[in-house]
């Protein structure tokens, strides 16, 4: 083992250009360059090749090169994994380069939970291709029948024993020069020695002792460090910039492009403090609706309505329904991916071309962009990924590079750009608001005879290739303009059979803050308003609300992740709010059930609180998370996505709500937008249902889906009160408890 | 320019500073190459800044370079390396306690300072040590899980 790492780690270091995540002798993660080895191979970026993705080095080692990244969240180890066991080689030689658009083929945005799904089994389909390629070359070398070869240890022998010959030996060094074959035969689940194991991240090590080169920790010489400063509205345009207010800091350019404005200096406290002090004045900004009129004003926006979803004939049932039908509004506020770490970049930009450090989760979707505004052939600009604090969906990353990519320009050095804390709640693209109104009525059994949904959320801009960013609209830069959200309106029909269904939207033209996809687009608001309202059906009904879930649901997989929460809540059946009330603190139980997408994982989440009667507060003490996403490839890096899922979500539903007044967002540190801390914290529990035989999906956002409605449900069970708003703060809680 | 002594992580260090209000973050950073201490918000409410300053933990983000001259400083790097962590260290590595790891910093230092005076804690005192050291990933669940594991072989 350690001879194997040795040799991964020195073919690595002969390169120069990317950065490759590489293991070493302890472990540790190590920033090396891979562009030389790309040159020497003739790299193509090619999707289409088996050389777009794989590179056999002469001693055996392996490097894939993967247009999806890891953003946290175990990528890094799933696809080595999945590499390494179509090739027959340890996980420990193969290297990573992610992201770079110079050295990886472009797979798509790492969004959607796509990353394995979609990324790694195109990858997994690569090294498919390559395992054939390398039994037909040691079949020629070895004159014996590919069928009578075996693979392992990175490289060929003959079934019957005698000597082989290794991976290095067959291509080390050379191209495939091959294309990806889709029907390259695939290993049997079966045999699967790789996959299906916890292995530990390779990232950890250095992760947790401080060696891990972040986005935030790379450097270039003659780096400077570059701050922007944003408006004091949305909006608002600059006026003037006194630069004598800066005089007494050493070393600073101011940089300024209409209503653009920087500073840059040698010494990074000097770009700090010159950014907080330079005196500029602004126009008046363009005028946000503050967020205590905000659903209002939601209700009231000129809307374009579009019949999503249509079966059976809903409104002629709830019509039927008459007085018995029941009707409910839910709402999940903006919110921010608050990243623990202001978005960071770093830019290089010259006359003739440019290389951006950033740690968008689309860097070759954002090449194009990048081209556009800096005026350069697409070819010419080069972005390459690297770690950054964890972003949820589209956060504040590719501004940050974009303000670098400018202020590189303006002073034709490499730059440096973080934002400060205020930058990143301030200006950070929000998850839009989400408003829904939903109608359902029972059939004589009490069943879902009727659901009608109709949601307010704001039209995502037909082929609008990126989010606009907030530097060059302010520098009057060429930009495609429109709304980006995800895909915020799946889910909001039960994942039940129900008769007559009719979904709805009210596409709203425009939100107060500037959108952008955040974890589980939609998903989360929707399934917290659709299963909190089946929560009230079931309490309608009189019945226990799992078996209001289970009747009817004929899809096995559903019903297992059901059973399974059954088994270990240790569910008993009764109605919500049946327990007599006693004492100042309540107890309940809820749960939520989601078919994500209702095309993809299968999750259902239970939930035990206590709700303080007296001051509103409720405490989760335990949730109960059982998660079906087919094919588990690490069940512990899955684990920590689907905790981390839960947890971070809990977190959304019980504090967070983006606080902005006329001008701009004033909820901009975490003071003002609280996130979960430790003595919020549950206990967990994952129950993972593996399913070799089916293809992997996703695990970053289904387990997201059902928390905030497995929460309210378990707050009504215990005090009666129905949280139809996030954040369930105790002011709500004690508010619906009055209405209760 | 003025110039300060302390000592890092076992060595003295001599740092030149236009500002003495300059934050020991930016100075460990940018001048010493300490990386693993990171920015957070510069305001002492998240903790992913902190360090040991004597032994105890402090927020590197508001505490001036002057406060800490004749004092020593200890950085994550100064606890241990990937070949050679410390037990706190090699406690979140078996619980694979990180996502995107920005916090990871705080959370150790935090844990370090904790078990040093508390060599046994129960998970509520886990909790309360660390309530002012956020997570935006949700991991949580294993940094405690960490911190127990290490308490149990420190």
């Amino acid at each position: 083992m350690t001879a194997a790492l040795e040799l991964s780690r020195r073919a690595l270091l002969r390169a120069g250009g990317a950065v490759v995540v590489s293991f070493t002798l302890a472990g540790a993660a190590r920033a090396q360059s891979a562009g030389q080895l790309a040159r020497d191979l003739g790299k193509t970026v090619d999707a289409g090749e088996v050389d777009g993705f794989l590179a056999v080095h002469q001693d055996g080692a392996v490097t894939v090169y993967s247009g999806k990244v890891d953003l946290g969240t175990g990528l890094r180890i799933a696809m080595r994994q999945m590499v390494a066991e179509e090739l027959g080689l340890p996980v420990a030689r193969i290297s990573l380069v992610e992201g770079d658009t110079a050295l990886t083929p472009d797979q798509g945005p790492t969004a959607g939970s796509t990353g394995i799904a979609k990324g790694g089994v195109q990858i997994r389909q690569a090294a498919a291709t390559a395992r054939q390629a390398l039994l037909k070359l040691a079949s020629e070398r070895m004159k014996t029948p590919p069928d009578a070869l075996m693979m392992g240890n990175g490289g060929v022998k003959p079934k019957a024993g005698g000597k082989g010959v290794s991976f290095g030996a067959l291509i080390g060094g050379h191209r495939f020069a091959l294309k990806l074959d889709d029907k390259a035969p695939l290993r049997d689940p079966k045999t699967y020695a790789v996959v299906g194991k916890p292995l530990p991240r390779p990232d950890v090590p250095a992760k947790v002792t401080g060696r891990h080169v972040y986005m935030h920790d790379f450097t270039l010489p003659r780096l400077l460090h570059g701050r922007v400063i944003h408006p004091p509205a949305v909006g608002a345009t600059l006026q003037s910039v006194d630069e004598g207010s800066i005089k007494g800091i050493p070393g600073v350019l101011v940089v300024r492009e209409q209503s653009f404005l920087g500073v840059v200096a040698e010494d990074e406290w000097a770009a700090v403090r010159a950014a907080r002090e330079l005196k500029a004045s602004w126009s008046a900004g363009t005028g946000l609706p503050g967020n205590d009129g905000l659903i209002r004003a939601i209700r009231q926006s000129p809307a374009q309505d579009e019949t999503l979803l249509a079966r059976g004939d809903a409104a002629g049932a709830l019509v039927a329904a008459a007085g018995k039908a029941m009707s409910a509004t839910y709402y999940w506020p903006p919110q921010s991916h608050a990243s623990l770490g202001p978005s960071c970049a770093v830019a290089d930009v010259r006359a003739d071309g440019a290389t951006v450090w950033t740690a968008s989760q689309a860097t070759h979707k954002y090449r194009p962009h990048f081209a556009r505004f800096l005026e350069l052939a697409a070819e010419k600009v080069r972005l390459v990924y690297l770690d950054g604090a964890g972003c949820y969906g589209m956060n504040g990353h590719e501004d940050a590079a974009a303000d670098a990519a400018l202020l590189s320009r303006a002073v034709g050095r490499p730059v440096r750009v973080q934002w400060m804390r205020e930058d990143e709640h301030g200006w950070d693209p929000k998850g839009p608001p989400q408003l829904l109104d939903l109608r359902a009525s029972l059939d004589g059994n009490g069943r879902v005879a009727a659901w009608q949904a109709e949601m307010w959320v704001p039209q995502a801009t037909k082929g609008l290739p990126n989010i606009p960013l907030l530097s060059p609209a302010a520098a009057g830069l060429q930009q495609p303009q429109g709304l980006a959200t995800g895909l915020i309106t799946q889910d909001a029909d039960p994942a039940y059979p129900v008769p007559n269904v009719r979904v709805v939207a009210h596409w709203l033209r425009d939100t107060p803050l500037r959108p952008s996809n955040i974890r589980a687009p939609g998903k989360i608001g929707n399934t917290f308003a659709v299963e909190g309202f089946i929560d009230e059906l079931a309490a309608a009904a009189g019945a226990d609300p799992l078996a209001f879930r289970l009747q009817g649901l004929d899809d096995p997989r559903g019903i297992e992740v059901l059973k399974r929460v059954e088994s270990r809540m240790k569910w008993e059946p009764r109605p919500a709010k049946s327990q007599p009330a006693a004492g100042t603190v309540a107890h309940g139980r809820g749960i939520a059930y989601s078919h994500y997408k209702h095309a993809e994982n299968y999750v259902a989440i239970g939930m035990e609180v206590t709700v303080d009667r007296g001051s509103g507060v409720v405490r989760v003490a335990r949730v109960v998370c059982a998660h079906d996403c087919g094919l588990v490839i690490n069940p512990d890096a899955l684990a920590n996505q689907i905790e981390g899922g839960i947890v971070q979500t809990l977190s959304r539903a019980l504090f967070e709500e983006v606080i902005f007044d006329r001008d701009r967002v004033t909820s901009v540190d975490w003071a003002s937008y609280p996130i979960l801390k430790f003595p919020d914290l549950p206990e967990v529990v994952v129950d993972l249902v593996d399913r070799p035989e089916l293809p992997p999906m996703g695990g970053g956002e289904a387990a997201t889906a059902p928390v905030g409605a497995a929460l309210a449900n378990a707050i009504f069970d215990a005090v009666g009160a129905r949280l139809r708003q996030a954040p369930m703060t105790p002011e709500r809680v004690k508010e619906a408890m009055a209405h209760a | 320019m003025a110039s300060y002594n302390f000592r890092v992580n076992g060595r003295t260090e001599r740092v030149e500073s236009w500002d003495p209000d300059q934050p020991l973050l930016y100075v460990l950073r940018n001048a010493l190459d300490l990386k693993g201490v990171k920015f957070g918000c510069g305001l002492a409410q998240c903790g992913a800044c902190t360090v040991l300053v004597d032994g105890a933990p402090v927020r590197a983000c508001i505490t001036p370079v002057s406060a800490v001259a004749g004092r020593s400083v200890t950085t994550l790097e100064g606890l241990g390396s990937p070949k050679h962590p410390d037990p706190v260290q090699a406690a979140f590595i078996a619980e694979q306690a990180a996502q995107c790891g920005y916090c990871t910093n705080g959370m150790v230092m935090s844990a370090k300072a904790l078990l040093k005076q508390t060599p046994h804690p129960t998970v509520a005192q886990v909790k309360e040590a660390l309530a002012d050291n956020l997570c935006r990933c949700g991991t949580h669940t294993r940094i405690l899980r960490a911190v127990m594991r290490a308490a149990g072989s420190t």
